[in-house]
């Protein structure tokens, strides 16, 4: 038996904020669950399964929360899966829920993916030392600067080119309603802001969110009933160990492979003309023109030749994150699932003022670990035709 | 359906493992075990995927040092869950499923003895109103025992013979760190241990590891003779919450069961069960009658490695089918307080 077809049929986030001291976890995903069935239509009832996703379950101080969870969010009598696969868990849960459908086993799958930092600190969740594994001590931005230096230095990149994409993001979400972060910024008001892990600045990087997102995926047979489902081209997930001498952390062979062979599958051999929107987890400015570059939008070292010639904008040539992305929302377990999400709302013309014109293919991308993990799917207006 | 076999299988189980808090460096051994079983190098995986605990490690991002166990370069197709390692094997046989891969790993790690583990359980708890009381596993367990010896569900003879039976069986599996056949009357003259529970009621602390092979159609007839062809799959879960469900039954255990296809002419089963009485809950639950061989291995109750343990079980109950003993073996694998979620695999001789 081949690969069933499915689709996206229902989206839902929550608003993110830094603390919902409204919301209790249960509350959260509710929110952005029950904002998900209404849109497909569907009770919860009507579900066949449920895949929760969350980053690591210090980040909340909740063993295994989903088994806590099972009865608020409906899954008691159901199939329950609890997926983690670091920051592009997002994606991987959105990914695993497609495959129930895809192998044939259900039919209606709902999936979840949160994170209330605000219960715990992330900081200190990533700082539990590890005997024989060198600490970083310096948080995501403290790992990351040396790479986007390392960027700097083999593309020749002009040093503003982080606060474009900083700008153009921040400036982006006053177009979401849903988005953490809404400040109007300029490129002179990034460049102004306080050098965090140089060449990181404080507006380059990503909030700290409380936040849910949930996806209805459905069977062809229900997608085809439903009003706009963004149907899945390809999905795809590559990994590789953190630290070894032999890995390129700038531009890693896991997210090259998993892009090559995301546009094989989907059957799109120009990335940049053949997709219409993408929605790129970008934690720190700079890696939108490395992720560009990584993901077969750009030739290597020229990515922020995009980035700089306003491509990446709304009415460019590959819109990036017009939601805002991560540098505007990061609830981390969640951020690659809004990626996926945004991805689809692109694509069944539903994402509001933040809409690309005539989008009819996107790209969702999440990305995790020391840039090791990935997770990346294409959904289209009209279902695959290969 | 695709025609899915498991092929390979390899464990380890330690009463203390002397190396780091995750026993991830056993899957090295673990992996050449299965390299040799199957012929295969690390590009003939189609897909791999783990099962294991943050909490248990101490730690976030706990299942990224056990990548390192794979190799570096090529990267390589993965995914990992938060559970018990038997579900990560169903994640890899959804990706077979799907087409996209004909061979897949799902393999689990976890150190119990790091902590002290049945307080580090508790933690599984509602976080509001349960987790600040710290009932534990062992404590919560022995509620659920309570409740069917009150009900007239099972009595202390039943649990200790499930005991003695399994002891007397572990004798025999290399593997087990619990063994040694006693009398029913023996066992009942221990003292309590968590009262109705004796310390041989509950599963020792275990450290360890596992890797299961899976491989679709003709990939599986040229590992094995005798594939363990999966005919059944499928899991379920209950309310966490105590108050709202009966703990002398498992309603989620006879959902998978019914969803796997059902029970019937199995003639050996790998209970997942970390208490003596939850076997007979879960014996009731699948309909296994009295003529079901249960857990020739000694099951849990001879060495449960947390987040590995009920992938052991697929292991023992697919052995049972290499080795011609039985046509028709079902694996079962727990997770939660008191038996919240199961996961059922029915495998057959022939397809």
């Amino acid at each position: 038996m081949s690969k069933q077809l499915a689709a996206v049929i229902g989206v839902g986030q929550t608003h993110h904020r830094a603390k919902r001291e409204d919301l209790s976890m249960a509350g959260l995903c509710r929110e952005a669950m029950d904002r998900a069935l209404a849109d497909a239509g569907m009770t919860l009832d009507e579900i066949d399964a449920i895949v929760v996703g969350k980053a690591p379950d210090l980040f909340e101080g909740v063993m295994m929360p989903e088994l806590y969870l099972a009865e608020s969010l409906g899954a008691a009598g159901k199939p329950l899966l609890r997926v983690h696969t670091a920051g592009s868990v997002g994606g991987s849960t959105a990914i695993v829920a497609a495959s129930l459908v895809q192998a044939g086993v259900h039919r209606k799958v709902l999936t979840v993916a949160f994170e209330k930092q605000s219960e715990s600190n992330a900081m200190w969740a990533l700082s539990v030392p590890v005997p024989f594994i060198m600490p970083v001590h310096a948080g995501a931005g403290g790992y990351f600067a040396p790479h986007v230096r390392s960027y700097i230095r083999r593309s020749q990149a002009p040093t503003e080119i982080g606060a474009i994409v900083a700008a153009k993001d921040r400036t982006n979400a006053l177009k979401n309603p849903y988005a953490h972060l809404k400040e109007a910024k300029t490129v002179e008001d990034v460049l102004a802001s306080q050098m965090l892990w140089d060449p990181i600045r404080y507006d380059e990087t990503c909030p700290s969110s409380d936040g849910a997102c949930a996806l209805v995926i459905a069977h062809e047979d229900i997608a085809r009933g439903a009003a706009a489902p963004a149907w899945i081209h390809g999905t795809v997930m590559r990994s590789e160990p953190t630290t070894a001498a032999e890995r390129d952390q700038v531009n890693p062979q896991a997210g090259r492979e998993a892009a090559a062979a995301l546009w094989k599958q989907a059957g799109i051999t120009s990335p940049i003309d053949e997709i219409d929107a993408a929605e790129i987890y970008v934690p720190f400015s700079w890696f939108e023109p490395m992720w560009l570059e990584n993901l077969g939008f750009a030739e290597e070292g020229s990515g922020w030749k995009l980035t700089e010639a306003g491509e990446t904008s709304m009415t460019g040539k590959i819109p990036v994150n017009s939601s805002g992305g991560v540098l505007s929302s990061n609830p981390i377990g969640a951020s690659g699932m809004l990626r996926f999400a945004e991805a689809s709302l692109q694509v069944r013309g539903m994402a509001g003022e933040h809409q690309i014109d005539g989008a009819r293919r996107a790209l969702g991308h999440a990305y995790g670990g020391g840039s090791q993990f990935f997770s990346m799917w294409v959904v289209g207006a009209e279902p695959p035709s290969n | 359906m695709r025609d899915v076999a498991i092929v390979g299988f390899a464990q380890r189980q330690l009463q203390g493992f002397d190396g780091s808090p995750m026993c991830a460096e056993l899957l090295v051994p673990i992996f050449s075990e299965i390299y040799e079983q199957t012929g295969w190098t690390k590009a003939d995986v189609g897909f791999w995927c783990s099962g294991s605990s943050d909490y248990l490690a101490g730690r976030a991002f706990s299942f990224v040092s056990a990548i390192d166990t794979i190799g570096v370069l090529p990267p390589v197709n993965e995914s990992h869950v938060e559970m018990d390692a038997a579900w990560a094997l169903y994640e890899a046989w959804l990706k077979i499923q799907t087409g996209d891969v004909d061979t897949a790993v799902a393999f689990g790690f976890g150190k119990s003895s790091a902590g002290q583990l049945r307080r580090t359980l508790a933690m599984q708890l509602d976080p509001y109103t349960m987790t600040p009381l710290w009932p534990d596993t062992v404590s919560l367990a022995a509620l659920q025992a309570r409740a069917g010896l009150d009900a007239g569900l099972w009595d202390e003879k039943e649990m200790a013979a499930v005991v003695s039976r399994s002891m007397a069986d572990a004798e025999s599996n290399p593997n087990a760190v619990r063994s040694g056949a006693r009398e029913v009357a023996e066992l009942l003259a221990k003292p309590m241990f968590s009262d109705p529970l004796r310390k041989h009621d509950c599963a020792p602390v275990t450290d360890g590891a596992v890797a299961l092979v899976l491989a679709a159609g003709d990939k599986a007839k040229e590992i094995r003779e005798n594939p363990a062809w999966i005919t059944g799959f499928a899991h379920n879960t209950d309310g966490l919450q105590l108050g709202t469900r009966d703990l002398t039954i498992s309603s989620s255990a006879e959902r998978a069961a019914q969803a796997a296809g059902g029970t019937d002419g199995v003639e050996v089963a790998e209970l997942h069960a970390p208490f003596s009485h939850q076997e007979l809950i879960l014996r009731a639950a699948l309909g296994l009658g009295d003529d079901v061989s249960i857990n020739p291995s000694g099951g849990a109750l001879s060495g449960n490695p947390m987040f590995a343990g009920g992938a052991i079980r697929f292991g023992e109950a697919a052995s049972r089918i290499w080795d011609g003993s039985a046509s028709k073996v079902l694996g079962h694998a727990t997770s939660g307080p008191a038996l919240q979620q199961n996961l059922v695999c029915v495998m057959e001789a022939n397809r």
